[in-house]
């Protein structure tokens, strides 16, 4: 029973890890970009909502109505403003660009807000759980997320095959070029995309500085968790990403479960042995080219 | 075309780098000597230089001619750190022997660590030597026998066995931190003088184009993959040999050892030698002004690399190698024409007859 406990907590954390990675995945599907600051920007939406709740008094999740649209606003600005210049057929500009952007969020948020590990508190919803027999709880806020993570998935792939966006998004994925010349403005839909992911992102940092402590230094971490998910679902599956997010939940409780100091690097096992076995991951779509 | 063959001779030295050589050779005997009439602090921090220049050029070598981006050479550098204290508690070698073997076992770890990584491409190579580079710290985080999370300090007998008195236990490390500094630079240029060396240019280039002329894409990138790990472990020794203390979270930093080191290679400018020289000057210029302001030292470097990527990503050296053409560690072979012959052309033009 105990073990089954782990796994359906692990399951529950893959909510959250799939968010993480989402718009990982959805910039990496519409572009081809790898933003090694994405860790960072969800440590920076978390201290957005931090504070906003220490400012306003309001509760956690209703202070997401101001910083999604704000994390949206800041990826559209960012990826016009300076990532758009660095895309092309090198590698390297967009990488460093996006590594250097990654050192200067977390130092910024470290000058700003402390080193201190701050919390998000959301009162009664951080312990209410439905009880499943004797020995298993399931705690309504990892339900929440986990339902949360799938409604956003579910949302991106009809917008990616149901609309007129989700079309320009796909079509500038497969071909760039010729997607311009078929009137698609690919500045403003790759702006479009990283606001979207950005948006994606405000609701996973809020998620997680609900779940757990965080400090300005732990973005890295949050971009590898991100990363490991992404490559394990396999490269532009939307679905794939969230598999990959529960893989890597259930992997760390396992792991917590047999050594204390075990639950990060089993997830970091995990992944490894996925890349083994199967470099593609598990339901890849998109070759990276 | 006998005409043709004596129009032009193929040259690789430039002016700049005869007299370069003869200014470094000087430079370098000065700093040599530097233990006798030099202070101890001058001395640390010239080490210090050093290892922050060996590390550069191995990174410059690895993501500016080798294609390969890796945000995880931390990994290399505890390694050795820790190979070092093994090989001199454990197993009684002299400190400073101990340094090269702590670049091979660096290199024998990179074997195994370049099956999984080189599964990755590109920017995915890039974070998947991080996730690695994180499962060494937490893994060596668990060996009790290595102190485990808060690490271990090399004892005071060991130290002592370095040499005889402090002056010249802190002159053997210092001519150490020299010789490593000027063997990795060393090392870049004979290997970018070597046939090696034309097959990474043609890799950084083209890959699809050297794969089709021959060149063994994968065999070439595994080799620097392993030297750069061979080198990086070697300064990964000497770094924690000048701190007599080791933990897995100072071994295995990516602040420290990836984060600085790309910055600097970035503002120098990637893929020349002199680019790594020149950035590492600017780090440390930038971090004795920027000394008294904490992390804001951080975000400045940051925000110049960022700034140079997007508007000059060939860095200040090449911004200087442009402006100048100067170049002190020519690779690349250049075409001298004789002026005298280019009459030839001109009388192949009258005739109308198209050089083939």
């Amino acid at each position: 029973m105990e073990w089954l406990d782990a796994i359906i907590q692990g399951i529950l954390l893959g909510g959250l890890y799939a968010l993480f990675a989402t718009g990982l995945s959805l910039i990496f599907g519409v572009m081809r970009l790898v933003n090694i600051a994405h860790g960072d920007l969800i440590v920076l939406a978390a201290f957005l909502g931090l504070a906003m709740v220490n400012g306003t008094g309001v509760h956690p999740l209703l202070s997401l109505i101001v910083t999604v649209p704000v994390m949206a606003a800041i990826g559209y600005a960012l990826q016009r403003g300076i990532l758009n210049l660095t895309l092309g057929r090198d590698i390297l500009p967009p990488l460093l660009v996006t590594f250097g952007l990654s050192i200067i969020i977390q130092n910024v948020l470290l000058e700003v807000f402390s080193a201190d590990t701050q919390r998000l508190k959301a009162g009664a919803l951080e312990t209410a759980s439905i009880a499943i027999g004797d020995q298993i709880a399931i705690g309504w806020f990892p339900l929440i997320v986990f339902l949360a993570a799938l409604g956003v998935i579910a949302g991106l792939q009809l917008m990616l095959f149901r609309t007129r966006l989700g079309m320009a998004f796909r079509a500038t994925s497969d071909d760039h070029r010729t997607a311009g010349l078929m009137g698609i403005d690919n500045r403003h839909v790759f702006a479009l995309a990283m606001a979207l992911a950005l948006g994606v992102v405000a609701l996973a940092g809020t998620f997680m500085a609900i779940r757990t402590n965080f400090s300005p230094a732990i973005g890295p971490a949050r971009l590898l968790y991100a990363f490991e998910a992404v490559i394990i679902g396999g490269l532009g599956s939307l679905w794939g990403t969230l598999a990959g997010g529960v893989i890597l939940g259930v992997a760390q409780a396992i792991g917590a479960k047999f050594h204390p100091g075990g639950q990060i690097l089993a997830g970091h096992v995990a992944f490894l042995i996925v890349l083994v076995l199967r470099p593609n991951g598990l339901f890849p779509r998109t070759r990276d080219r | 075309m006998s005409e043709g063959s004596a129009a032009y001779r193929v040259e690789r030295g430039t002016r700049a780098s005869r007299y370069g050589a003869l200014v470094a050779v000087a430079g370098l005997a000065v700093l040599i000597s530097l233990p006798f009439w030099g202070g101890r602090a001058d001395m640390r921090t010239i080490v210090e230089i050093a290892y922050y220049l060996a590390l550069a050029q191995l990174w410059n070598l690895l993501a500016g001619y080798a294609g390969l981006v890796s945000v995880g050479q931390q990994a290399f550098l505890g390694l050795g750190g820790y190979a070092l204290f093994v090989f001199a508690m454990n197993a009684g070698v002299h400190p400073i022997a101990a340094i090269p073997l702590a670049g091979i076992a660096a290199a024998l770890f990179a074997v195994p660590t370049a099956f999984i990584v080189f599964r990755l491409r590109g920017a995915y190579f890039a974070i998947g030597t991080w996730v690695v580079a994180e499962v060494y710290m937490l893994s060596f985080a668990q060996v009790s026998a290595l102190g485990g999370g808060s690490g271990m300090s090399l004892p005071a007998a060991v130290v002592k066995g370095i040499a005889q008195g402090r002056m010249w236990r802190e002159s053997a490390i210092y001519w150490t931190g020299l010789a490593i500094a000027v063997g990795a630079i060393a090392l870049v240029y004979l290997l970018l003088r070597s046939r090696h060396g034309l097959a990474l240019t043609a890799i950084r280039d083209s890959e699809a184009a050297s794969g089709s002329l021959g060149v063994d894409n994968f065999r070439t990138k595994i080799w620097v993959y392993i030297v750069a790990a061979f080198g990086t472990g070697m300064v990964g020794a000497l770094v924690f040999l000048t701190k007599l203390r080791i933990s897995p979270e100072a071994g295995f930093n990516v602040v420290d050892w990836t984060a600085n080191v790309i910055f600097i290679v970035v503002i120098g400018g990637i893929g020349t030698i002199e680019g790594p020289i020149v950035g590492v000057i600017v780090f440390f210029v930038l971090r004795e002004l920027l000394a008294d302001f904490g992390s804001w030292y951080l975000i400045v470097l940051g925000g110049i690399a960022v700034l140079m990527m997007l508007r000059a990503p060939q860095g200040v050296w090449g911004l200087i190698a442009e402006r100048f053409d100067l170049r002190f560690f020519p690779v690349q072979r250049r075409l001298v024409f004789d002026p005298a012959s280019f009459s030839f052309v001109a009388d192949a033009d009258k005739e109308g007859k198209p050089e083939p």
